[in-house]
């Protein structure tokens, strides 16, 4: 079960964090890319520059304000249930790196999908 | 005979409609000179001789059989981070190259309907991050006023190709200035309409509630012919606006100013604006008092942070729409070496060796800034103050029918100065970032060179939300009283490029 | 003294329970019904070759965008009214953020602190006492595609050599339907749960809103289960075991499950917060993905949609057309039929509910259609392995087949066959009993003819009814019957009998 709330804080008290070189492993990690650490090493310092000057998004009095997460004040968009032609299959098919039965060919999954 | 590839798109679109010229002329001139400049600009990254041409004779056919809608025949550059159908599209990234879409983005759809051939797709920072067109795979674009500089970002591809004359208008994509600072650095037109305005769908998303595609053109009737074109409401773009949008090219042919309030936007001038930037955009703001202007200075006191916002909701936003490119469906698929490779490993090594540097550095921002006990702090706080931006547009609005500002604080700077200072390379978007925040259209309109290295500057147009006719009104009548002014367009001084490099 | 659970050492349920208290919560998913996916105008027709229902869209290619099915958000807050939710003013899409090779954006459109509908609640009955199941949230959300594990000997993910993924199930709409925890229900907890899923699947077929197939995925369940030493100490740690999909299974994993987790506590262990995956062979759960380990999630509103804020007007008209509410409805055809609780638990315990309510409204009485349905027509059901409401015969030909007896142009003996006739194909009842011959012969001459050759065969037994012995008929009658294939009235032959020998 997914609480709602359960990734929210409630409170902006963490404001003024710093990313180590860890930090950023762990995030190039969640994000699915293989930082070499080379590359850690060079982008670490960057982003920790990065993060500090848009903390000062933190120094803006906001606690009662609404969020906007979009420029556009629309509501109720959407479409009515009519079928509308595929692709065909060997146009969806097309990009992938490799096919096999008429299905993307993927590599070995580990995991079943929680 | 006049030189095909110097005529603005409203000349050929006459020049088409007598019968003077025919589609295939206008298309063969653009594309020998791309062959001819291109190896030194590098705007483009495919370039479709072919598919232009066969277009363009499609084009003639129609005109003959009577048809004379606007812009029928007049060739089209179209940025790479739209899609077209059978030609490849990349964003700019290795982890896209030689993917095929089986489907038109909107915009190149309406292009095609309209009979605009498509020259080829014009290079930008990858997936459009970056200020620059550094960020590209596959190299730099070059400024044709001064090859060993930047064209701007992240559609430095569509501006150069306009300024180099390969082709006469473009479509760019604006999500913090992208169009915009590219026509300033080139001396191009550059337009960011109203968010919804024009169709989303097709446009590779950067980060979805700030991007928005527009024309990029050497006048600004030119940018509103095409604009006319690609805009309009699309049931495929459930952001996009179902409405009837006036005429923008009858807005830029009226171009008046006369008794209209004219903002400056305080927190957009002075301190950080290079001093040639600063003072053509006086003079500009003097043109405009001349010709019946009310000026009045309107202060957007949160548009000090629409950097810092900026900079959090669109590295999230970013973060989320690249976690598609993961060799699973399309594009690069490499496997690990040192570990097993299985699919989780597999993304891994992919999305490392096909994303460059700029994309990794914001996705993992991104990642942060929405991660558990991150995301009040800053997606949540940025969005605050996203809401603060727009109230102060709002503000500055009943004080004023448009605002100005110059469109980049400074001329285009030398290939290679502020890779190693990303924080530095974002700041050019300082002036540009706010529109896209709020929604609200915008463009950048040559203003003229700067007097300490002879470079293009620009002067940013903004308009409430939905009025980008009255945006293109003052636009074209800021664009004559400058060619009043100095005589003739600015474009007339750009060096000569052939047989350079 | 301890039981022990078969085969597995670990404490019985009813062992188990002495010592702890459980709390259950349900997570539902229900795939819609609708013609096109959630986001696309893709169709979702079931079993099709792979990969032929999708478009840029549902594939997530570079560039395409969402747009909401209205029917889909129709049927999401037909479901959240009648589980007496509360329809949000306005609702939001969130991005689900993590990476899974069926999932084509690696994130799932979704939604988070902004549901449809939320703070609703079902009455559920379980051996004649009624439990309220608190709904805390129906929301929308996506499907994934469908790995098939190529290369491992079982076809399962572990051991397999790679994956091919088909996405036509990709975006197709689905509604999760999420409990409160579900307290004080002890023993019966595991029927409990049983019984929410399957009003919860009446309700759902009731509201035309999915096929609700679980053999199919239509309906699919995950169970969330922890033990407490007792019902005032505080929630003990639970674990999600997903993908239980069938009432039977259902039962039986909470069972598993309490046992389970009352070893490990009995041993001194705490309980791992965890996914665990249910094994329908074995009835055992092993575990999946810790929790504690677990992805974090990165939900933020979904940028290239725009809020739902439906109309109270809107809300108002679909709450006037929902169907009637599961228990009223039984209660009120309860008491129209005259069926006494029992006979009405067997209707309902053998899904016939609606088919014998069709089958009264076609005609029949209510015991007839009680019988038809929960006699001859479930032993053929079970026989061939389908739900009783899958055999190919409807409802009013089963109130045609009454009527024929009902009128005696045939008998129960025939009305059988007819029903045989039906199920293989062979047309209406009207149209069986004429191909069969199956008709009732009233001719009085055929059949006095019969009962004369009857009586002629059988001298002794007609001499013993001749002397009073009436009982004796049988025999003679019998005996007709066979020559006349059963196609007579077995009272009008024990008539006749009786006239020509008395």
């Amino acid at each position: 079960m997914d609480e709602p709330g359960a990734s929210l804080p409630a409170d902006s008290s963490t404001s003024g964090a710093s990313l180590t070189r860890d930090d950023v492993a762990r995030l190039a990690h969640l994000a699915r890319i293989d930082l070499t650490d080379a590359e850690l090493d060079h982008l670490a310092p960057q982003l920790a520059v990065i993060l500090d000057a848009v903390t000062a998004v933190s120094a803006v009095t906001a606690d009662d304000m609404p969020v906007t997460s979009h420029p556009l004040p629309l509501r109720n968009v959407t479409r009515p249930d009519v079928v509308m032609p595929s692709l065909a299959p060997d146009e969806a098919l097309a990009g992938a790196p490799a096919t096999e039965q008429q299905r993307f060919s993927v590599p070995r999954i580990l995991e079943e999908e929680a | 005979m006049t030189d095909l590839t110097h005529l603005s798109a409203a000349e050929l679109d006459a020049a088409l409609s007598r019968g003077e010229v025919s589609s295939v002329e206008v298309t063969s001139a653009a594309l020998e000179r791309i062959a001819a400049v291109d190896p030194a600009v590098h705007a483009f990254l495919h370039v479709d001789a072919q598919g232009a041409c066969a277009q363009a004779a499609a084009a003639d056919e129609r005109r003959a059989a009577g048809e004379s809608t606007p812009l029928l025949g007049v060739p089209v550059a179209v940025k790479d981070v739209l899609t077209t159908r059978g030609l490849p599209t990349t964003c700019g990234s290795r982890i896209l190259e030689g993917w095929m879409p089986p489907y038109d983005a909107t915009v190149v759809a309406r292009l095609r309907a309209a009979g605009m051939p498509i020259l080829g797709k014009t290079n930008m920072d990858e997936f459009a991050m970056g200020s620059s067109t550094e960020h590209s795979a596959y190299g730099p674009t070059h400024n044709p006023w001064d090859l060993e500089r930047i064209p701007g970002g992240s559609g430095g591809g569509s501006a150069a190709a306009v300024a180099a004359f390969e082709a006469p208008l473009a479509i760019g994509t604006d999500t913090g200035g992208s169009i915009r600072q590219p026509g300033a650095v080139t001396g191009t037109v550059g337009v960011k309409p109203t968010y919804g305005g024009v169709s989303r769908y097709g446009l590779v998303a950067l980060a979805s509630s700030l991007d928005q595609a527009g024309p990029v053109a050497r006048t600004v009737l030119d940018a509103a012919l095409l604009h006319d074109i690609i805009a309009g409401h699309d049931v495929r773009d459930s952001t996009s606006i179902d409405t009837a949008w006036p005429s923008m090219a009858d807005a830029a042919r009226r171009g008046s100013v006369d008794g209209l309030r004219i903002g400056v936007v305080r927190e957009l001038t002075g301190a950080g604006y290079q001093p040639g930037v600063q003072a053509r955009f006086e003079d500009a703001v003097d043109l405009l008092v001349k010709a019946g202007a009310d000026i009045v200075e309107v202060s957007c006191p949160h548009f000090d942070y629409a950097f810092a916002a900026y900079y959090l909701i669109l590295p999230s936003e970013a973060s989320s729409n690249l976690a598609k490119f993961d060799a699973m469906r399309y594009g690069l698929r490499v496997l690990p070496e040192a570990v097993d490779p299985t699919a989780e490993n597999v993304m891994a090594a992919t999305r490392e060796a096909g994303f460059g540097d700029e994309v990794k550095r914001r996705i993992i921002l991104g990642t942060f800034a929405l991660s558990s006990g991150y995301y009040d702090a800053y997606y949540g706080q940025a969005q605050k103050v996203r809401t603060l931006i727009c109230r102060d547009f709002a503000a500055a609005f009943e004080q004023a029918d448009v605002l100005v500002s110059p469109t980049a604080p400074t001329t285009a700077f030398r290939i290679g100065d502020k890779l190693d200072d990303p924080l530095a390379m974002y700041l050019n978007d300082v002036a540009t970032i706010p529109a896209n925040l709020a929604g609200v259209p915008g463009m950048s309109v040559p203003s003229g060179l700067a007097d300490e290295d002879g470079l293009p500057t620009g002067v940013q147009v903004l308009a409430p939300a939905m009025h980008d006719d009255r945006m293109y009104a003052v636009a074209a009548a800021l664009e004559s009283l400058l060619l009043e002014a100095a005589g003739a367009p600015l474009l007339d001084r750009l060096p000569d490029l052939q047989g350079a490099r | 003294m301890t039981t022990v659970t078969a085969g597995t050492g670990l404490p019985s349920f009813d062992d188990a329970l002495e010592e702890f208290d459980p709390v259950l919560g349900l997570e539902v998913h229900v795939e819609l019904n609708t013609a096109t996916k959630m986001f696309c105008g893709c169709a979702t027709v079931f079993g099709r070759d792979p990969n032929t229902q999708t478009c840029p869209v549902c594939l997530g290619l570079p560039g395409a965008l969402p747009v909401v099915n209205a029917r889909a958000v129709e049927s999401a807050m037909r479901i959240g009214l009648a589980l007496n939710c509360r329809i949000a003013e306005e609702s939001r899409f969130a991005r689900k953020n993590y990476f899974y090779p069926d999932m084509p954006k690696n994130f799932q459109i979704s939604q988070y602190d902004e549901p449809i509908a939320v703070s609703g609640f079902v009455d559920v009955e379980v051996e004649g006492d009624t439990y309220r199941i608190g709904i805390e949230r129906a929301h929308m959300e996506e499907d994934t595609g469908k790995s098939l594990h190529v290369g491992g000997a079982t076809g399962r993910i572990h051991g397999a050599d790679h994956s091919l993924v088909d996405y036509n199930r990709a975006g197709i709409p689905l509604v999760e339907i999420v409990t409160t925890p579900i307290e004080g229900t002890g023993r019966r907890a595991p029927l409990v749960a049983r019984a929410y899923v399957a009003q919860l699947r009446d309700l759902l077929r009731e509201l035309d809103v999915s096929d609700v197939r679980m053999d199919q995925g239509s309906l699919r369940c995950d169970v969330n289960v922890s033990l407490r030493p007792s019902p005032e100490a505080a929630y003990g740690t639970r674990t999600e075991t997903k993908n239980v999909n069938s009432f039977r299974s259902i039962e039986r994993a909470v069972r598993y499950e309490v046992s389970r987790q009352a070893a490990v506590l009995r041993s001194g262990d705490r309980v791992v917060q965890e996914t665990r995956h249910w094994h329908e062979d074995t009835g055992l759960t092993t575990p999946g993905r810790s929790k504690e380990q677990a992805e974090d999630y990165r939900y933020f509103p979904e940028p290239d949609l725009v809020p739902v804020a439906p109309e109270s007007a809107a809300v108002d008209r679909l709450r006037q057309g929902l169907p009637e509410p599961p228990v009223v409805r039984r209660q009120r055809l309860q008491a129209s039929w005259d069926f006494s609780d029992l006979e009405m638990r067997d209707v309902i315990g053998a899904g016939a509910l609606r088919l014998v309510a069709d089958t009264v409204a076609a005609g029949a009485t209510p015991a007839a259609a009680r019988k038809w349905w929960l006699s001859e027509l479930a032993r053929r059901a079970n026989d061939a392995g389908v739900p009783l409401d899958e055999l190919p015969i409807t409802a009013s030909e089963v109130a045609e087949v009454q009527a024929l007896v009902g009128s005696e142009r045939i008998n129960d003996t025939l009305a059988r066959q007819v029903l045989d006739g039906v199920l293989a194909g062979e047309g209406s009842p009207a149209e069986v009993v004429a191909n069969r011959g199956l008709e009732l012969v009233s001719d009085e001459g055929a059949l006095s003819a019969a009962v004369d050759v009857a009586i002629e065969a059988n001298p002794e037994v007609a001499d013993k009814v001749r002397g009073g012995k009436t009982a004796a008929a049988g025999a003679l009658i019998g005996a007709v019957m066979k020559q006349m294939r059963g196609q007579a009235d077995a009272a009008q032959v024990r008539e006749l009998v009786l006239r020509k020998l008395t």
